[in-house]
């Protein structure tokens, strides 16, 4: 029984160290739907670092700044999971209604999308999919795509374009993957024309330095339930600050601005999307101003 | 209730396949090779069928080619299920009228995902 009792106190206090590393870090909290999977997560940093055990690990960080190991501790901590058109109906929603809608509204034919907290990059990877699909629409406009996401791993991954062929099964149709990737040895590479529409950056979402002026379509989907109520009210205001006024925000399944936001209300047009409530605010200006 | 067919000479893929498509609410038969699996689609065609490449008596290309003039009330969505992963006969497939393609070793996710694709779910 009390054998019991003090291991139950151990791990208590391995999770206390790995939860305070991850919030310093990422803002983000190890949920308890998470702390099961710490032991399998952090394998592979034992055998990268050489340690015989998570304690061995955990008197390192306690007793030594070793940026590089926290960094590997941090990236195996974050849940990266992700798959291309994830939630089917939110991409036949961008496809049939958004995209057309801001292709129609925007005069200066130019269309930017900000996928925030965009893990390996499945997301902006999608979006580029589709406004390849109707590169006629999308003649003679600059589409830019920003790509963002904490972990420094999973932008590497996002950047490379390599896809194992697991990852390539989630939601990629058969002929998007003959259209847009090529085998890799084992794996599947997405073309340089995707790959060069989409800006895949390393930023925290708490001190953002990617993010520059406004996006048509913002999408934030499945970052939200890691953080803590205060820090999720930090991250409305933020892509509030980027978000055009006709701009889009999209959510994941079961997240919502409810609660959360004054700055978004559910969008009028789009079933399940958000827009902005008020005209954005921009600094220097007297009131508001229109844009786009 | 949709009904998948699912064929494929192994035992234990089929029970796999049955139970995640059984708890997607699809109705499940089996059948063991592509001759039995174009019998079965003649008496009455399934929505999806999830068609292994390599099996005796008729492989999964010879039931595609046969499927395009049998006589079926409709034409079930085909989607290919095989431990060929390469890009010849991924492009082999799709040109043979397959209209989705997994390979093995498959999850839940995946098979959801592709049932999705085809708009059986």
């Amino acid at each position: 029984m009390i054998a019991r009792r003090e291991e139950g106190a151990a791990r208590e206090g391995v999770s206390r160290v790995l939860n305070s590393l991850l919030e310093a870090r990422t803002g983000q909290t190890l949920s308890e739907n998470r702390s099961w999977r710490t032991d399998t997560a952090l394998r592979p940093v034992l055998r990268a670092h050489g340690f015989a055990s998570i304690d061995a690990l955990i008197a390192r960080l306690l007793t030594t700044r070793d940026a590089a190991l926290e960094d590997d501790v941090v990236n195996a901590l974050l849940n990266n999971e992700s798959s291309f058109f994830r939630d089917l109906q939110i991409f036949d929603m961008l496809y049939r209604d958004i995209l057309p809608a801001l292709h129609e509204r925007k005069r200066d034919r130019v269309l930017r999308i900000w996928s925030a907290g965009c893990s390996t990059g499945q997301e902006a990877y999608s979006l580029a999919m589709q406004i390849r699909k109707d590169a006629d629409r999308w003649k003679g406009w600059r589409i830019e795509i920003l790509a963002t996401d904490i972990s420094t791993a999973a932008i590497q991954q996002a950047r490379s374009g390599v896809f194992c062929q697991m990852d390539v099964q989630r939601g990629l149709a058969i002929g998007d993957l003959l259209k847009w990737f090529e085998p890799s040895g084992d794996d599947w590479k997405a073309s340089d024309e995707l790959r060069h529409m989409i800006d895949f950056r390393a930023d925290n979402l708490f001190a953002p330095h990617a993010p520059h002026g406004l996006f048509d379509l913002v999408l934030c989907r499945n970052v939200l339930l890691y953080f803590s109520a205060d820090r999720r009210r930090k991250v409305f205001d933020l892509l509030s600050r980027h978000t055009h006024d006709h701009g889009v925000l999209l959510l994941g399944a079961g997240e919502t601005v409810i609660g959360q936001s004054d700055d978004f209300m559910a969008h009028p047009a789009f079933r399940g999307a958000y827009g902005r409530r008020l005209p954005i605010m921009l600094e220097g200006s007297a009131g508001t101003r229109r844009t786009g | 209730m949709k009904n998948c067919l699912v064929v494929d000479d192994s035992k234990v893929i089929r029970k796999v396949a049955r139970h995640i498509l059984e708890s997607l609410d699809l109705s499940v038969s089996e059948a063991v090779d592509g001759q039995d699996a174009l019998t079965q689609c003649e008496a009455g065609a399934p929505d999806v069928v999830l068609l292994d490449w390599n099996m005796p008596v008729m492989s999964g290309m010879e039931f595609l080619e046969a499927l395009a003039t049998a006589k079926l009330e409709a034409r079930p969505k085909i989607i290919f299920c095989t431990t060929e992963n390469g890009i010849g006969h991924i492009k082999a497939a799709v040109e043979a009228g397959a209209d989705e393609y997994m390979m093995k070793p498959f999850d839940r996710e995946t098979l959801e995902s592709k049932l999705a694709i085809v708009g059986v779910i």
